[in-house]
């Protein structure tokens, strides 16, 4: 078969395990071939569009290898389902605390096909992330192999460890562009035993990113802080009946300390505004709208079921999504409402995460709009700005990522040059030529 | 030194001395440039006294522009540069070179921002640990890592050794609490990562280099997190009569699904030395002590507290006691604090080793160890972050006895090797630096070690920045480079294919 047949016909590849995955690569490096490193491809629409001769899939390396809950470690093949993982610790209280979004709503995907792979390699994070960190604080060991076709171990298995360059942390985030993870080590915590909500209304953005401030700088371990505006907030069913901008502030815990932090932070918030309460179930149903993105998740994205990595809906499900870009911002908190003030002028919308450092943004599909979104984040003090959803061509005429100054990006391209010299994983993933 | 090989000093920078003193002196003029071998004295050693080598020259710089000279001029010139904070590294990692310049960051000791809306701090790189939490406690906030050296370590060097701390299981480690760096590239070259947003967006170079020894680049500005100061804190003290009892309270409590904020143990010799110290009231009938704190909301940790006691007591502990004031809080821990001097007073040297260990193994490497001291002829107490298996034993030894540091070094290694051996890792706070550097391989294979290496040539192909350090034997970048692949067929041809 020719590189271009293949090319053409998307061809996958599947190895079975590790010795296959350094196989393959070694061959693709020496016939000059490249491969989309992909785990399920729940994510495969997010990056930069690019062509290559196959897909290297990494389903097959599944399965737990080691799982102690009295160490607070657990290990994992690559292409193993982070639902399986969930699932896992959860049956012994425990969960994985840097609360990984999934994409699949988002992106037109089932819910819950992401792998353990796609986690690192797009280093996820949720609510939780300001005060637990994303999937790079939870990565203790990893083993990979390079585009040089050659498997490494880095990290371990133990939390605490400084024992040579932190690689699994380096490589979190890194899209499959430097290594295909073959194994991963995590750190999993104890589940909160309960959970409730406080919520202040109709604050506007500024008001909001204040009360989240003083709520998250308060005694009160306040694990989520989350504004969603109006517009937003009306088409949330967690937040059917309210129809005004809600400020969501989560305690986890056991029930005689979220008592006690409750009628603290009311005491603490009262002036700001009305006061509401979401229980337990509403707010894990709140909470997970807020992690998965839902009230811009795309219609029909996030059914349970059917086969993996195929989109849900048909041509018109996809002309919906299109005609909408998705991007991700992260700014300081407290600028995250100059951000949403600068996309509401071009018909956007958007809701706040991380204390409003996180701005979710949901805007027509017209140039320019990457100038628009990152020079709002530069006057907001800097950031990064990534284009989560939007149609092939779109992401391959713009910098989807956080673009790199010079003197960054040439140090990414030797590292790049480094671990993968014939540029066959995922190349143009991330960055142009790369 | 006792056996340790570093990089040979290159003959023409020895010669060239007095010319390159004079070209960095062009560069950081005034006292910033430290040649005479009285003032250079104070530089030769970090916290690890039992190696020593004066360096080339010290400089001194203020400036990140002063910096990004120093270093071009270096990498222009092929010598090496040692970055240095407060010189309390626990593994070398400031170690000078005899042909390399030693570059102390003391000067860079302002914080440039405080920003309580954002829960940050912008601080130089020579600003202490605890200069960043005193700066902030007015308002009733804290820098979360607290290494024990923290009145005197530098938050520069903290990012260079991703140092931890008593409070790392619940907060972290550096790595967790630093938003974003200004660091100085080999070339002179001056990039910023991060800042106050949280993550990159993409690859995340600013994870490589918190940890990365000082091999990657200096850090002339550190971004951190700030957390409020916990409402409450409360400590307790459980003894038990063997270390596998301990151990198995430790195991409990996390199953129990508490992350305390901080969980201490110390065996016998250490609870004896601490209380010969300073009198902390520790109970002397025990094999194993435990420190047990819980901080957050005043409900939760008081509630907390009676959940710990009970499963301590279920599990045969002797002593039982939980603070009730402050002052009880801060006596519990006076005696683990006090730990490192209260074996400097009954052992006149001591080596302190870092190794990390899955904590069900615990029973096995302490009775191992105890098998060690008695082949080594040695005393070897132990404290141990028993909430994230970080043991550090310490090893008694007299540097005046002919032989005893290379006993207490074998000694030494062979715990680690241990650590290793039962699924833990070398170093869990302390670093690699020039004590570790050769034990990696028993961690690491060459594969492995080339993949971090070539991290290092993306940074630095000469390897100018601290030679000699983690690294038991630094290749060439350009060999490194090389690939040997050989053309061939699709491998595997029976693996499924769509």
């Amino acid at each position: 078969m020719s590189a271009a047949t293949a090319a053409m016909s998307g061809d996958r590849l599947c190895p079975r395990d590790e010795a296959d995955v350094a196989e393959t690569v070694r061959w693709a490096a020496s016939e000059g071939r490249t491969l989309d490193v992909a785990g399920r491809r729940s994510k495969a629409a997010l990056g930069r569009a690019i062509q290559t001769d196959f897909t290297l899939e990494l389903a097959a390396l599944s399965g737990v290898t080691l799982y102690e809950p009295e160490e607070l470690v657990l290990s994992a093949r690559a292409g193993t389902p982070v639902a399986e993982i969930a699932a896992l610790v959860a049956g012994a209280n425990q969960m994985m605390a840097f609360e990984p979004m999934d994409f699949g709503p988002l992106l037109g995907q089932k819910a819950g096909a992401g792998t353990l792979g796609g986690l690192l390699a797009c280093n996820l994070a949720g609510p939780r992330r300001p005060s637990a960190g994303a999937a790079r604080d939870h990565a203790l060991g990893i083993r990979a192999v390079s585009g040089r076709g050659e498997v490494f171990k880095a990290g371990g298995r133990v939390v605490k460890n400084v024992t040579g360059y932190d690689l699994p942390r380096g490589l979190a985030g890194s899209h499959g562009t430097f290594a295909a993870f073959t194994e991963i080590t995590i750190k999993v915590l104890p589940r909160p035993e309960t959970v409730e909500t406080l919520l202040i209304l109709g604050l506007d953005d500024a008001a909001a990113a204040g009360a989240m401030s003083a709520a998250v700088g308060s005694y009160y371990d306040v694990s989520g802080a989350a504004h969603v505006p109006g517009d937003v907030a009306q088409t949330l069913p967690a937040l059917a009946g309210i129809g005004r901008a809600v400020t969501a502030l989560r305690l986890e815990g056991v029930q005689p300390s979220i008592l006690h932090r409750r009628g603290k932070l009311e005491a603490l918030l009262r002036a700001r505004g009305e006061l509401a309460f979401l229980d337990a179930d509403a707010s894990r149903a709140f909470w997970l709208a807020i992690r998965d993105v839902l009230p811009f998740a795309a219609s029909g994205g996030g059914e349970v079921g059917g086969e993996v990595g195929g989109e849900v809906g048909g041509a018109t499900a996809r002309a919906e999504r299109d005609a909408r870009v998705i991007w991700r911002v992260s700014v300081a908190p407290m600028a995250g409402a100059r951000i949403g003030a600068a996309v509401r002028t071009v018909g956007g919308r958007c809701f706040y995460d991380w204390a409003g450092g996180l701005v979710w943004i949901e805007m027509p599909c017209t140039e320019p709009q990457a100038s628009l979104v990152r020079q709002a984040v530069s006057a907001a003090g800097g950031g990064h700005a990534t284009l989560i959803r939007a149609a092939a061509p779109v992401r391959a005429a713009q910098e989807v990522f956080q673009p790199l100054d010079a003197i960054t990006g040439a140090l990414v391209r030797r590292m790049k040059s480094g671990f993968d010299p014939a540029g066959v994983l995922s190349p143009g993933r991330m960055y142009a030529g790369m | 030194m006792s056996g340790l090989v570093m990089p040979a000093p290159k003959a023409d920078l020895l010669a060239r001395r007095a010319e390159i003193v004079a070209a960095l002196r062009q560069i950081v003029p005034g006292e910033g440039v430290i040649d005479t071998e009285t003032e250079m004295r104070p530089f030769e050693s970090d916290g690890v006294t039992a190696y020593r080598q004066l360096p080339l020259v010290v400089v001194l710089p203020s400036t990140t522009q002063q910096v990004s000279q120093v270093l071009a001029y270096a990498n222009a010139n092929g010598i090496p540069v040692v970055p240095r904070g407060a010189g309390t590294s626990l593994s070398g990692g400031a170690l000078p070179l005899a042909d390399g310049i030693l570059l102390g960051m003391g000067k860079f000791n302002r914080i440039l921002d405080i920003d309580f809306e954002n829960r940050t701090v912008v601080a130089q790189p020579g600003v202490t640990n605890l200069g960043i939490t005193t700066a902030v406690a007015d308002h009733g906030f804290y820098y979360a890592p607290d290494p024990s050296s923290q009145i005197a370590c530098t938050i520069g060097g903290n990012v260079g050794e991703n140092s931890g701390g008593v409070h790392c299981l619940k907060y972290g480690l550096t790595t967790n609490n630093v938003l974003g760096v200004e660091m100085v590239l080999i070339t002179g070259e001056i990039i910023r990562l991060g800042g106050k947003h949280l993550d990159s967006g993409g690859l995340d170079l600013l994870g490589v280099i918190v940890g990365s020894e000082g091999l990657l680049g200096v850090v002339t500005e550190v971004t951190v997190r700030i957390l409020r100061k916990p409402e409450t804190a409360r400590a307790v003290l459980l003894g038990f009569p063997s270390s596998e009892a301990a151990g198995a309270c430790v195991a409990a409590i996390i199953a129990a699904g508490i992350i305390p904020g901080g969980m201490e143990m110390m065996d016998r010799m250490m609870v004896h030395a601490a209380e010969a110290f300073l009198g902390a009231g520790y109970p002397l009938d025990v094999e194993a002590l435990l420190i047990v704190e819980l901080d957050g909301p005043e409900a939760e940790v008081n509630h907390l507290i009676g959940r710990v006691a009970e499963i301590g007591n279920g599990l045969g502990c002797m002593t039982l006691r939980a603070s009730t004031s402050e002052a009880e809080r801060v006596a519990f821990w006076a005696g683990r604090k006090a730990a490192f001097p209260a074996v400097g007073r009954i052992s006149p040297d001591y080596l302190c080793m870092d190794g990390t260990i899955p904590r069900k193994a615990l029973p096995l490497v302490l009775s191992r160890m105890e098998e060690m001291s008695v082949k080594y002829g040695l005393r070897c107490g132990n404290v141990f972050h028993a909430g994230d298996g970080n043991l550090h034993p310490l090893i008694c030894y007299d540097a005046n006895t002919p032989g005893e540091l290379d006993k207490a070094e074998a000694f030494g290694a062979d715990i680690l090797l241990l650590c290793v051996e039962v699924g833990g890792v070398l170093t869990g706070e302390h670093g690699v630096g020039v004590e570790k550097r050769d034990l990696m391989p028993s961690m690491f294979n060459e594969v492995d070690l080339a993949h971090q290496q070539r991290l290092k040539c993306a940074f630095d192909p000469e390897a100018l920045l601290n030679p000699g350090k983690v690294f038991p034997v630094l290749h060439r970048c350009a060999e490194l480079g090389r690939m040997h692949v050989s053309a061939g067929k699709l491998p595997f041809p029976d693996i499924p294919r769509f």
